[in-house]
Parts: structure tokens; C-alpha cells; sequence
């Protein structure tokens, strides 16, 4: 994404004005949304032209228009953001206050006016902006009859494809239909990986499996290479590692993410930076119990104590709707930020983010152990239950 | 009878309409997969009752002969299962001499020639060249007074969710160690699958087990290293589960074969152990209580295309849970509901024309589209459908873990040859083991060791399970991640995915 312009007043309103370029910019888009916003760009509007004789004709014009927002949609999958919100600018095509849906589209200039920035909506353009942090990276976590086809970006992982294929099992006698189906396997996730991996984009590409699918398969693709003289597959043979993982399904991505061997290709990325961090709060679960908690109102009262020394929290947080629990989770990470702790902001696109989400989205890893915490709740409990 | 007016019709269709949500009320629901008209009122319609079996009659007098067993093969990677099971085969007769001979050649020339009994269950290419299990191998022996259905596990812990898939099968088990210095350790310490191995078994239901301490050769037949193996084992094995009475352990060695069908005459085991040769020690084994009475249920763990002796139609092979079935017999396919009819059947590789449970089946269906079929599906009988779901309320006991689990713990559901992915959504209660009443409430967390009743949710698709006092076979789960057994339980609830079917207007006239 490109930052074409930025005025912020005293009062922290103000404008910025963006360029995106790529998928992965509409989910930065995404999350800087909330409704109350207003946004500017160019959109394609149906007018119904009435004409003197009463027969109606439609017309599609592109027109620039401010909106008011109301809701924001996002498909990863197919790249699509929509905005809803009525008209706030004046047009001689369109009424004021009509309902208006903007299909944000790439390469095209954006304009976001904004009451408050906070620093979270301020730190996501920078880091949207900045040209050093990509790593896009192919993966294919596989298990014998089940493959994965995913693509991971800094922020995003999404699964291109998945393949499932029922594979007779070995009898007494014969392996003739086990064979054969696990050639067919093969060749589906062969057909996948020519489908919808961008040779060019993509830094690495990762198959990861446990046992020896693995090995099998890249031999079986490297050989199909040969055969069909499969020019882009030969001259990107360096990009494939072939990893451990225990087995086909999504979130064995989290392991893969954490093998040594690319730790130092994905090093900055932000995926596996998280993995990182949600596997030291677990760690810190099992040894120190009353040194790690989750859920809003424990982490808060942690907070109170002045005790947090990592805070992990996804960004489905900051996209809710009502002001008022943006507000206080915006109000968490100052704090903990001004105390001197470190805050990871968790992409819920990613495994790590999932899982944090169902953990409730907010967990803390505490500098000193505050065993009261736990038995504090259970005193409200009793006591709103004996009321 | 005077004909009813249009309110007597409404009236006892309510009626019908009640009773039918009050049998819902036991938790059963049907899968609207194939419509109601077309199902018949009984499985066995379809055959002419001139040509029906009585199973139950035809299982009593096969009681009378040798009862049958399934009897899994587990223990640690190169603990030598393979090998011992192929000797121990081979010994029986249960393989031509002239196959044994290709094998110790072929073997040979790969360089491998120490696993030429191996390859009599280790059958596919890539097994052989790496010389290792890499799924389960089945295959059947008669012994004096029981009749077995073998299974050969992998011990690779990556091949785990295979073993899983063969020891839900299976009544009693071998748990193969190594007896040779260090061998045993690398089984028995947290890496291995020596201990995994076990407790999976004893989740799966398996109470009684042989030890064989095998490679005791290479270690001169010592009885200090067999004392040493019996007591870390037996203490471990103890606190599992297992009943002290219920373990044998025999010292052999699969590869020359000694004290595998007869008394060894080896002198130097021979000073200080008295006990029974392998073949001795699994002619012992208790028969096994097959649930005949229940309804049809049947675990598919494999699927194909055409059928028995190259005719049409779909196979499936698995072992019968509960119940019985013969040819002509038609049944239900969940998740989705189609029916298909028995066309054929082989049970142990022989043509059978009935099967009850505990047989390991093969069979062929016709009306069955194969897209209907899935890895992890269950054949079950129309009447008494087995109730698909996508959330359910399970009793666990967790492992031995680094990680305590949590709310939101992702997690594969590992039942009986399906793996799915899956999270545990609420952590309802810890319990103590031996009372069953409610330690703690809402736990925060759950460390190793306990038992704790929690609510899971499948992330994808649901499957079909039934709570553990409807079938014992059915209702048990395993959970991992990471690959790392996390815990193991039964199924205490079910919340039904699948309405109840819509009332069709055909009422029969009061």
C-alpha cells in the first residue's frame, strides 16, 4: 500500500489518503475501518433516468463519493472489500443521505476521514505502508488422503485448496488400489500447486507432512516436471522445503511455522512471529500458572496491578462495532505500552489468530505471579450468586 | 367405520406426530439422506423370507467351535513386531515355503535380509524399501482353541492415527518391547511409543495384553534384563488401567524363532524360565463379549471400487461393532443416509453369507454411489441410525502433556478410522477418577492426569458418533495434537445436527 497523503489535526481527526496494491492491503483496509468513518473514493453508481414520456433507463456511471460508513464486509478469498454507508457529499447524481455500497477496488486512490486516529489505526498504516516487510510463502501441509493448499502472507493465511481423496488401504494380498490411488492424490495437489501458486510472488514453498508423503510427493512432482518439461517448476526447485509436521490438517501450519529450518527464511515474518508468542504464553501456563491468564476481565485486572509484561490480543478486537469495547481494548494497549511491555496485535487470519480468538481473544503473560486473581473472581461469584 | 371428518385425521396425525418427537426424545434422530418411502420398514425385507438366516442360530453353533479373537500387534518402531508376527505365521503354516524363500531373496537384494519375515505383513513397495510399518497389515491364524484375526500396527509415531484405526478393532493385544540394551529405554521414554501405545490400547478398550520381551537373545536370555522390563513395565502398565491378572509376559525372539509356537529348548532360558511359548500364552486369551443384541453398527475403514470377484458395485471392509447382517440384508451409509444392499460378503478372506459382531468384513454393495462414502463413515442398520453431530459432551483423561489445555485448545478427534479437526470449546468440570463427582467447575485449565468432562466442537463437517452407553465401541474418542496423544475418553452427549423428518401427509386411516 502506498501513502499518498496524511493530515492530522490536534484533536487526532483527520484524513489519509491511500493506495492500495495488493490483497493483503484490503485487510489492513479492513481493520483500519469502523463505523462512523467516512471514506472517499471512486464507485460505480446505477442511476435510474426517469425520462418525460415515464420509461425508466439505467445507467452505470463511476463517480467519486463520501460515505458515511456503516458496515464493512471482507472476502479473502475473493479479494473483496465492501463498505456500506450513506452518501455524505454533495453530487448531482446522487441524494444525500442515500444508502451506497463502495466495492473498494486495488490501484485506485482512497481517502479515510477519521474523528480519532488512535495509535492501533496509526501503527497499521505504517506497517501497511512498508515495503520491507514481505514474505509471501506457499505452503501444502499434507497427510496421506487430505492436502492443504494454502498461501501465507504477512498478515493473512488462506487456504487456496483442499484436496481430499479416499485412498484404499492395503489388504492382504494386494496393494495394487493403494498404490494407484496415492498416485492419483498426487497428482491432484501436482494440479493444484501449477493452479495457484504465483512462481513469482512466492518466496518459499513449503510441503509439510508427516511420514514420507512428503518425500514422495516432491519426487513424484519433480519427475512429472520432467515429463511435461515443466519449465517454471525446474527453475524454482530451490524454493521447495520439505518440512515435519504431524499432519494435513490447517492449523499443523502452526508447527511448520516453528521448525528451525525456515525460521531464518520467514525470520520478520509477522506469522511466525506470533506463533512464537502464543507458544511462550502456553509455556508460561504450564510452569507458572498464576503468571498467565486470558479473558478480558482477568487480563484487566492484571493490568490494574501494573503486571503485564506481553500482552497478545487479535484484531477482531479492534474491529468491533461499538465504540465503547474498541475503546477499551485501545485503552489496555496504551497502558501496557506506557508501563513498558510489549504488545503483539494478532492477525485473525492467521492459525496463531484463530487460536488466540477462541481463547478470547486477549491473553497476558505477567512480569511477577498474582495468584489473588483467580481467587478474587471466584469471591464475585459467590457472592453474585448468594444475592 | 364411519369415515373420520377432516379434525379426527389432524388429531391422530398430531398423535403420530407426538409419538414420534417422543422417541426423538431418546436422542436418536434420522439423517434425511434417502426419503422415507424408499426405506424399508425392515433391512430384511428384501431377502425372500424362504432364503433368510437366523444369525443368532448360526452364531450359536459357530460358538460352539473355536471362539474368534482380534488381536493387535503394537509396541515400539523396531521393537520387531513385523518380523515376530511373520515367524510366528510362518511357523503356523499360514505361509507357503516357497513365498518365504522369495522373500529372504528379494529381501536380500535389497539389502534388508534381516526383514524377510517382516515382508510377509509389510506388503507395499515403500514398506519394504524402508523396512518399516507404515499401515496396518491384517491377516488371520487358528490356534489349538481360538481363532484369530491379526493386525500388524505401525510403531512410527507418525503412523499413530493407523494404529488407532486397527486397535478400535481389536479384543486383546501383543505389546511388542525390545529387549536389547538401550532398546527398551528409547521405547519406554517420552519419545517412544512403548507407553503411547499402551494407553491408547487400554482407552480403546483393550484389557488384556501379552508382553513379549523380545530380542532376549541378543541379550544371552538374561533373566536380570527380563526382571528389569517386567517390573518398569508392569508398574507402568498397572497404573494405566490394566489388571495385573490380565498381563503375560514371554520372553521370544521373532527372528530365530525361539519359544514362538513350541517350548524353547534354548538351555540358557531354559535354567530359569518355565513358562508357556507364545502360542501357549495367546491360546489363553479370555473370549471376548461381542454386543450381538445391539443394533448394526459397522466402523468402515476402507472403501472401493468394484466388487467381490470383480463384479459391480462398491466394496467396503470393517469390523462389525455390534450386531449382525447377511446378504440380501439392506443398510444405511452415515453421515448422509443412503442405503445399499449386502450383494456380497467375505469374512477373513472366506465368502460368508452372514457376519456378527467382532468379524473383520469385507462386502459388496450395489444401490451405493461411491461419492457417498468417506473415510470415517459408519454402515449402520435403517432402523436404528447412528446420530451424526457436529458438537458433543465427552469425559476425557488427559496425558501426559507439556502444555495444560484451555478453552479454544485446538485439537484432531481421532475416531476409529476418521481424524478431524476439531477444538475444545468449554472446559465444564474436573472430576475425581474413582468416585465420578465434580471436583471444580469451569476450570480454567486442565493439566495431565486428570479427568475432566469438556464440550468439543468439530471444525469442519460432523461426524457420526453415539454416546458410550449406547455402544461401547462407538462412543470412544481420542484427541491429539501435534502429534502427541493430548487425551482419550467416552462420549457422554451428542447434540444432534439433523432435524427430526417432516411429517409426510400419508396417514394410514385410524
Amino acid at each position: 500500500m502506498k501513502l499518498i497523503g496524511k493530515v492530522l489535526e490536534k484533536d487526532a481527526s483527520g484524513q489519509v489518503t491511500l493506495y492500495p496494491e495488493e490483497l493483503e492491503d484490503m485487510w489492513h483496509v479492513y481493520n483500519l475501518i469502523s463505523k462512523g468513518d467516512m471514506i472517499k473514493a471512486t464507485t460505480i453508481r446505477r442511476l435510474q433516468a426517469e425520462t418525460s414520456t415515464g420509461s425508466t433507463s439505467s445507467q452505470r456511471i463511476r463517480l467519486v463519493l463520501t460515505i458515511t460508513v456503516e458496515t464493512v464486509d471482507f472476502d479473502p478469498q475473493a479479494g473483496l472489500l465492501r463498505i456500506n454507508g450513506r452518501v455524505a457529499s454533495e453530487s448531482p447524481h446522487v441524494k444525500m443521505g442515500s444508502y451506497h455500497t463502495i466495492d473498494l477496488e486495488l490501484n485506485r486512490n482512497f481517502t479515510l476521514f477519521k474523528p480519532e486516529w488512535d495509535t492501533i489505526s496509526l501503527e497499521r498504516v505504517e506497517d501497511a505502508c512498508d515495503v520491507t516487510k514481505q514474505a509471501d510463502v506457499a505452503a501444502v501441509v499434507c497427510q496421506e488422503g487430505l492436502a492443504n493448499v494454502c498461501f501465507l502472507t504477512q498478515h493473512m493465511t488462506i487456504v487456496r485448496q483442499r484436496i481430499e481423496a479416499p485412498i484404499p488401504r492395503k489388504r492382504k494380498g494386494s496393494v495394487a488400489n493403494y498404490e494407484k490411488g496415492l498416485q492419483k492424490f498426487y497428482d491432484q495437489i501436482y494440479q493444484a500447486i501449477l493452479r495457484h501458486v504465483h512462481f513469482d510472488i512466492v518466496k518459499a514453498i513449503i510441503i509439510a507432512s508427516p511420514g514420507f508423503v512428503k518425500d514422495q510427493f516432491y519426487t513424484y512432482m519433480m519427475d512429472q516436471a520432467v515429463k511435461t518439461d515443466n519449465k517454471t517448476i525446474m527453475e524454482n526447485k530451490s524454493k521447495f522445503i520439505l518440512i515435519h509436521c504431524s499432519s494435513g490438517h490447517k492449523h499443523a501450519l502452526n508447527e511448520v511455522m516453528q521448525d528451525p529450518s525456515i525460521q531464518a527464511r520467514l525470520a520478520d515474518t509477522k506469522a511466525a512471529r506470533e506463533v512464537q508468542a502464543l507458544d511462550k504464553f502456553y509455556q508460561m501456563l504450564n510452569n507458572d500458572p498464576d503468571r498467565a491468564f486470558y479473558g478480558f476481565s482477568h487480563v484487566l485486572k492484571a493490568n490494574e496491578r501494573g503486571a503485564i509484561g506481553t500482552l497478545l490480543v487479535t484484531d477482531e478486537l479492534f474491529r468491533s462495532a461499538d465504540v465503547e469495547t474498541r475503546r477499551k481494548y485501545i485503552d489496555l494497549v496504551e497502558q501496557v505500552r506506557a508501563m513498558g511491555g510489549s504488545v503483539y496485535v494478532f492477525s485473525s487470519l492467521h492459525v496463531s489468530g484463530e487460536q488466540l480468538n477462541q481463547l478470547s481473544g486477549v491473553a497476558a503473560i505477567l512480569n511477577f505471579p498474582l495468584p489473588d486473581i483467580e481467587d478474587e473472581e471466584e469471591e464475585e461469584e459467590r457472592l453474585a450468586s448468594e444475592t | 367405520m364411519v369415515a373420520l371428518g377432516l379434525g379426527d385425521i389432524n388429531a391422530s396425525a398430531k398423535r403420530v406426530a407426538q409419538s414420534k418427537i417422543k422417541e426423538a426424545g431418546s436422542n436418536i434422530s434420522t439423517p434425511n439422506g434417502t426419503p422415507v418411502d424408499s426405506r424399508a420398514s425392515s433391512p430384511l425385507v428384501k431377502i425372500h423370507p424362504s432364503k433368510r438366516i437366523d444369525v443368532l442360530e448360526e452364531y450359536a453353533k459357530r460358538s460352539g467351535e473355536k471362539p474368534k479373537l482380534n488381536l493387535v500387534v503394537i509396541g515400539h518402531v523396531d521393537a520387531g513386531k513385523s518380523t515376530l508376527m511373520g515367524h510366528f505365521l510362518y511357523a503356523l503354516g499360514q505361509v507357503n515355503e516357497r513365498t518365504m524363500k522369495k522373500y529372504e531373496r528379494d529381501s536380500h537384494k535389497l539389502g534388508k535380509g534381516s526383514f524377510a519375515f517382516a515382508w510377509v505383513l509389510d506388503e507395499t513397495g515403500e514398506e519394504r524399501e524402508r523396512g518399516i510399518t507404515m499401515d496396518i497389515a491384517m491377516n488371520s491364524f487358528e490356534t489349538e482353541h481360538r481363532k484369530f484375526t491379526l493386525l500388524d500396527a505401525p510403531g512410527h509415531r507418525d503412523f499413530i492415527p493407523n494404529m488407532i484405526s486397527g486397535t478400535a478393532q481389536a479384543d486383546v493385544a501383543i505389546l511388542v518391547v525390545d529387549a536389547t540394551t538401550g532398546g527398551f529405554e528409547s521405547g519406554f521414554d517420552a519419545n517412544g511409543q512403548t507407553k503411547e501405545h499402551a494407553l491408547l490400547a487400554r482407552s480403546l478398550g483393550v484389557q488384556q495384553m501379552i508382553i513379549a520381551v523380545n530380542k532376549l537373545d541378543v541379550m544371552a536370555w538374561s533373566k536380570a534384563r527380563f526382571d528389569e522390563i517386567v517390573a518398569k513395565l508392569g508398574s507402568f502398565l498397572v497404573q494405566a488401567g490394566f489388571r495385573k491378572s490380565n498381563l503375560t509376559y514371554v520372553p521370544v525372539s521373532g527372528l530365530t524363532g525361539n519359544n514362538l509356537i513350541e517350548r524353547s529348548k534354548d538351555a540358557e532360558l531354559l535354567s530359569w524360565y518355565k513358562g508357556p511359548c507364545l502360542l501357549e500364552c495367546v491360546d489363553t486369551f479370555k473370549p471376548a463379549v461381542r454386543l450381538l443384541d445391539k443394533p448394526f453398527r459397522m466402523g468402515v475403514t476402507d472403501f472401493f471400487k468394484g466388487g467381490i470377484g470383480s463384479g459391480g458395485g462398491v466394496s467396503v471392509a470393517g469390523p462389525i461393532d455390534s450386531g449382525s447382517l447377511q446378504i440380501g440384508e439392506q443398510v444405511m451409509v452415515v453421515p448422509g443416509g443412503e442405503m445399499g444392499i449386502i450383494k456380497a460378503m467375505q469374512v477373513n478372506d472366506e465368502p460368508a453369507n452372514w457376519g456378527a459382531a467382532g468379524d473383520s468384513v469385507l462386502m459388496t454393495l450395489s444401490g451405493l454411489d461411491i461419492m457417498n462414502l468417506s473415510t470415517g463413515c459408519v454402515l449402520c442398520s435403517p432402523l436404528h441410525p447412528v446420530p451424526v453431530t457436529s458438537s458433543f459432551v465427552a469425559q476425557i483423561i488427559v496425558f501426559d502433556i507439556k502444555v495444560p489445555i484451555t478453552s479454544g485448545f485446538p485439537v484432531i478427534l481421532h475416531h476409529q478410522s476418521l481424524n478431524e479437526p476439531a477444538s475444545i470449546t468449554k472446559l465444564l468440570s474436573t472430576i475425581d477418577k474413582s468416585t465420578g463427582e465434580v471436583l471444580k467447575r469451569n476450570p480454567r485449565h486442565i493439566s495431565k492426569g486428570t479427568t475432566a468432562t469438556v464440550k468439543v466442537q468439530l471444525a469442519n463437517r460432523a461426524v457420526p458418533l453415539e454416546m458410550f452407553k449406547d455402544n461401547k465401541q462407538l462412543g470412544r474418542i481420542m484427541l491429539r495434537k501435534g502429534g502427541e496423544t493430548v487425551a482419550a475418553g467416552v462420549v457422554i452427549e451428542v447434540s444432534c445436527q439433523y432435524l427430526y423428518e417432516k411429517q409426510t401427509s400419508n396417514f394410514s386411516s385410524a
